[in-house]
């Protein structure tokens, strides 16, 4: 009998296998669990972006109806701090200024909701009672609010002994190699730009529940997180020192990380560690209010660059000074971002001989800033693509025409940047001529001359980008200051009926891993995918991972899986030559049937998966029973998926208001397992670099109040701000990964925002514009219109 | 949210009653601005006075050359009712652009009126109309009714029970959304009625106003031209991180001219 299955395999675009349960609303969040007995924290912040604490009294509080206990930093005094991953050093070769990061504040607060202290009660609104009733006497000091204002002389210090609250001023490149090509340049084209800061707002706020076993001694910690692993190791070793063997880290279902729920942050330490002081389980959930001023925020660079071209309009080289804002404590990765994920990028797709970044990275009386969707590759791939457009209009060249002469070639791979990375494969030309097929970019006077007797302002932009990611060999990143090591790592368990349990140590917080990691195994066991499980998010159960973030989990994670899968192949092999009485060399497989070549016979995948753990005929002394294999895949290099974005838009010259009015994507992520999911991954993508380039900012007053504090007051994308996103793939194969894959979750947020821009700029070309800042808002765009700028173009 | 004690009274005399006795109480209908008030522990009322049972607040009636609108009318209500569709479109149409289809099915028309809100839509149309607002005291006119942001000439205790709107013989209404919150940011109401052109500014400033000067241009000549030519003052406008005075004062100007289009 022939079964026919439709095909699951690697390019199918099978449905999400986990959406059924997101979408009837079983989904179980953290906050969907309790544990019996269990309390709830509130956590009392600071409503001061920079204040020394006098005195706090607990008295009333202690005394309000429910409450369980109500602890301040003096009660964790000799447990750690909140630990920084990545330790940069300065040009001088000195480390980085690496101030503590207390999990309760210790003596002074240095941003608008730095957690001064817990109430543990018995419900949650007990729990802020009480709070309400803590008096904590503050004497407010003089805040920075701003890098600029950070950096003035005699500015007020956010750490003391962290001198100008400079955290580090670092920089790759050669400046000497650099300064030398821009003597006798064509050309030098300066730029400054600001890459505006953003609130993840991911749609799970952010949770957590400490549990405490007195029988066992042993802690579990629930919590949304991007990678419990890390979590437990930073958590346990760094701040509670907690032996890993007595901390469990469940990161359930999460609804959304984009990076804010990699970091290890201060209310997981609290509720684990209160847990046990009080021996009940303890829980906090974020309100939408808490996590705008607690969930890490991104981007935040403000830039000076300058290129230098030749008469032809070559590059021949870059000088970039960033300044990148920390916020008032270092994150889990923060130091990273405007450095190694961010400088190293600044190549982009062209062959720029030299490349020098000074970075300077700056203390703040504002909430800690670290990785958000991109993580330092959308600040480049902005820089560089802005100042792109900038030079050739400067150079009196056409947009597309300086992008080509300045690619680097398809024969140049691998290509060796000046900024560190190699680049294994790509074709620029090959996205690039498809994205202005689809765009019809050949056709677009005529639509701007339709719009323009319509009344309407319409541009169109382009950019051609690169990324690294599949973050990253062990090896490179501990020489660059990672305190971590960033393999990955992968069970298949058989069990002894053929169905397949896959233990991964990626996290899956809306990217369908379960649906694409389940079809590598279906395209190589020949497993259906209704008999694979994928498991995530459980230190209990999964070996070890590094977790979910930089595009990583199919580069690393599906490429650990892979590996496994070797080695259950080559042991099942073994089986079936053993029962086929066969040598193992003539025994084929592929796809659920082994065949001893050139022959008729076969045994079945659930034959060998039963004989595997029922041994009875089974060549006991050469292999044990059972078929259950782990692999650690540490990459070989990033991935560099890349391709071109184009964007076009309208502009009300009215009310100013920009309507984005077609987007096409065509980018390069390596060989696609899932289409459908590449798709909705580069849609999501392009929705945030929308959002970032005409919608989104944080903005603090000069007091380090966060004015944009709310959904009033901060614009998240809507679908009524999007336009419908062309999405087309082109694929060149990573050569150093087994799957080939390059990964697709960051590229959507990394190719448009300078899209957008660019089209804007464009949009008002007949105005004196050379660039205009994000978001591009309706009144940022009048000032343009309305301000006098008009060109005397008549 | 704070702990209050909750009445569900029958009539507006019940209702009048509980409030009267406890200034802090405060009386709720769809509850879309007192709710996320409480939730935010913005406000911490001894009472609340669930409106929602008070049959007197309810209904939309024609009388005669005038449009009732009881004040527990929804957004939604208001939005699809035949008899507002037919008498004062531009009044539908208002309320169908209410925040999203959730706050149309909760938010009440006396609601927004009583609260006052600057960025919300309703104060526009009810001055816009010079409308009659009626209270379980008294009848006021919609020129003394609104003083300022979050400010009416409501007395504490009093109830708005209805709206009387006088039928226009054109009316029109164009607004800009805030880009994040999607209240007014600036908005316009026009209208012809027997006691004159009326031309009123809500979202712009810290609360709805009448536009003189669109007002004489717009009686001069019913036309987008006429008010295209005036600029509103940025003066005592508000300006913030979405936008300045000046810009707020110019989409004054653009929304009065898609309010005539709007108004035919």
């Amino acid at each position: 009998m022939t079964v026919v299955t439709p095909f699951e395999g690697i390019g199918a675009s099978v449905k999400r296998k986990e959406d059924l349960r997101f979408l009837s609303g079983r989904g179980r969040y953290t906050d969907d669990i309790n544990r019996p007995g269990q309390a709830y924290a509130h956590i009392l912040r600071s409503p001061h972006a920079h204040a020394a604490i006098r005195g706090i009294d607990l008295a009333a509080a202690r005394a309000m109806p429910g409450v369980v206990a109500v602890f301040t930093g003096a009660d964790m005094v000799g447990l750690g701090g909140l630990p920084c991953g990545w330790q940069i050093h300065n040009k001088d070769g000195s480390p980085m200024a690496e101030p503590p990061h207390p999990v309760l504040a210790q003596g002074k607060v240095r941003f608008v909701g730095d957690a001064v202290a817990v109430v543990i009660a018995s419900t949650r609104a007990a729990a802020r009672d009480a709070a309400e009733a803590i008096e904590v006497e503050y004497e407010v000091l003089p805040a920075v609010a701003t890098m600029e204002a950070a950096l003035a002389p005699g500015a007020p210090a956010v750490h003391d002994g962290v001198a100008g609250n400079l955290c580090y001023d670092w920089h790759i490149g050669d400046p000497a190699v650099n300064a030398a090509a821009f003597q006798g340049a064509h050309k030098v084209v300066e730029f400054e730009l600001v890459n505006n800061r953003l609130v993840p707002n991911a749609m799970e706020p952010r949770a957590a529940i400490g549990d405490f076993d007195p029988t066992t001694g042993d802690y579990t910690l629930y919590t949304t997180s991007q990678n419990p692993h890390v979590i437990r190791l930073l958590m346990g070793a760094f701040v509670l020192q907690l032996p890993e063997h007595k901390l469990r880290v469940v990161a359930p279902d999460v609804g959304g990380g984009f990076g804010s729920k990699i970091f290890h942050y201060a209310e997981e330490a609290i509720v684990t560690w209160a847990a046990g002081k009080i021996a009940r389980p303890v829980k906090w959930t974020a309100d939408r209010s808490e996590s705008f001023i607690t969930d890490a925020h991104g981007r935040d660079h403000v830039t000076k660059a300058r290129l230098a071209l030749d008469a032809e309009g070559r590059f021949l080289a870059l000088h970039v000074q960033t300044l990148a804002n920390m916020g008032a404590y270092l994150s889990t990765f923060s130091t990273s971002v405007p450095t190694y994920l961010y400088a190293t990028l600044l190549a982009g797709v062209y062959t720029t001989p030299t490349v020098y970044a000074e970075v300077k990275a700056v203390f703040t009386n504002t909430v800690p800033v670290d990785a958000y969707r991109g993580a330092g590759r959308p600040e480049a791939t902005f820089l560089l693509e802005r100042l792109v457009d900038v030079a050739a209009r400067e150079m009196g060249m056409d947009r597309i025409e300086i992008r080509r002469r300045n690619f680097i070639p398809n024969d140049a791979f691998p290509y060796q940047t000046p900024v560190a990375l190699q680049y294994d494969s790509g074709d620029y030309v090959a996205t690039l001529e498809e994205a202005l097929k689809v765009a019809d970019w050949a056709g677009f006077e005529q639509r701007r001359q339709a719009a323009k007797a319509a009344g309407k302002l319409r541009g169109i932009g382009i950019s051609t980008y690169l990324e690294a990611c599949g973050i990253a060999p062990s090896a490179v990143v501990g020489a660059l200051g990672a305190r971590a090591g960033l393999y990955e790592v992968g069970t298949i368990r058989v069990h002894p009926t053929g169905s397949v349990t896959v233990l991964t140590g990626t996290h899956s917080h809306g990217q369908g891993h379960e649906t694409t990691l389940a079809q590598l195994v279906t395209d190589r066991l020949g497993v259906p995918l209704a008999q694979v499980d994928i498991v995530h998010g459980d230190t209990a159960k999964i070996p070890f991972g590094m977790g979910t973030y930089g595009s990583r989990s199919l580069a690393v994670g599906g490429s650990a899986m892979v590996k496994a899968m070797d080695k259950i192949v080559a042991k099942a092999r073994r089986i079936a030559a053993h029962l086929m009485e066969a040598s193992v060399e003539d025994v084929e497989f592929d796809r659920g049937t082994f065949r001893v070549a050139g022959t008729d016979k076969t045994k079945s995948w659930g034959e060998i998966c039963l004989t595997a753990y029922v041994p009875h005929n089974y060549p006991i002394e050469e292999i044990e029973p059972g078929l259950d294999e782990t692999a650690f895949y540490d990459p070989k290099n990033f991935t560099y998926p890349g391709g071109c974005h184009i964007c076009e838009i309208e502009i009300d010259p009215d009310t100013c208001q920009v309507a984005v009015v077609n987007f096409t994507a065509v980018d390069d992520v390596g060989r696609v397992i899932n289409p459908m999911i590449v798709e909705g991954q580069v849609q999501g993508g392009v929705a945030q670099g929308i959002g970032q380039a005409l919608l989104e900012t944080a903005v603090y007053d000069e007091n380090g109040q966060l004015l944009s504090a709310s959904f009033m007051d901060y614009q998240m994308p809507r679908a009524n701000d999007l336009p419908p996103v062309s999405v087309a793939t082109h694929t060149t194969l990573c050569t150093h990964n087994p799957l080939g894959v390059k990964g697709c979750g960051e590229v959507g947020a990394i190719g448009s925002p300078p899209a957008v821009i660019n089209a804007v700029v464009d949009a008002l070309r007949d105005y004196d514009v050379r660039h205009i800042e994000m978001p591009a808002t309706p009144a940022k765009i009048w000032g343009i219109i309305h301000a006098g700028q008009r060109l005397a173009a008549e | 949210m704070y702990d209050f004690a909750y009445h569900k009274p029958t009539t507006v005399a019940d209702a009048v009653k509980i409030l009267s006795a406890d200034p802090e109480a405060r009386p709720i209908s769809g509850g879309q601005t007192l709710l996320p008030a409480l939730k935010h522990r913005l406000n911490k009322p001894t009472a609340v006075v669930d409106l929602s049972g008070i049959a007197e607040l309810k209904g939309i009636r024609r009388e005669g050359d005038r449009l009732v609108i009881g004040a527990l009318a929804k957004h939604g209500e208001v939005a699809n009712s035949p008899e507002v569709k037919a008498a004062i479109p531009a009044l539908a149409q208002m309320a169908s652009t209410i925040g999203d289809t959730q706050v149309r099915n909760r938010g009440t028309i006396g609601g927004s009126v009583s609260n006052n809100d600057p960025a919300a839509d309703y104060p526009a149309a009810v001055l816009g109309l010079d409308a009659t607002v009626v209270t379980d005291k008294r009848r006021i006119a919609a020129d003394d009714f609104f003083q300022g942001m979050f400010t009416t000439a409501l007395e504490p205790g009093e109830l708005l029970v209805a709206i009387e709107f006088p039928i226009p013989e054109k009316a029109g209404y164009a607004k800009m959304r805030n880009p994040a919150s999607r209240y007014v940011m600036a908005g316009v109401f026009v209208a012809r009625t027997k006691s004159g052109t009326r031309v009123v500014v809500n979202g712009a400033g810290p609360g709805v106003f009448r536009q003189a000067e669109m007002e004489t241009a717009l009686a001069a000549n019913w036309s987008a031209d006429a008010v295209a030519g005036v600029k509103q003052s940025p003066d005592g406008l508000n300006g913030d991180i979405h936008g300045s005075a000046e810009y707020r004062a110019h989409l004054v100007t653009v929304m009065a001219k898609r309010a005539v289009a709007n108004a035919g």
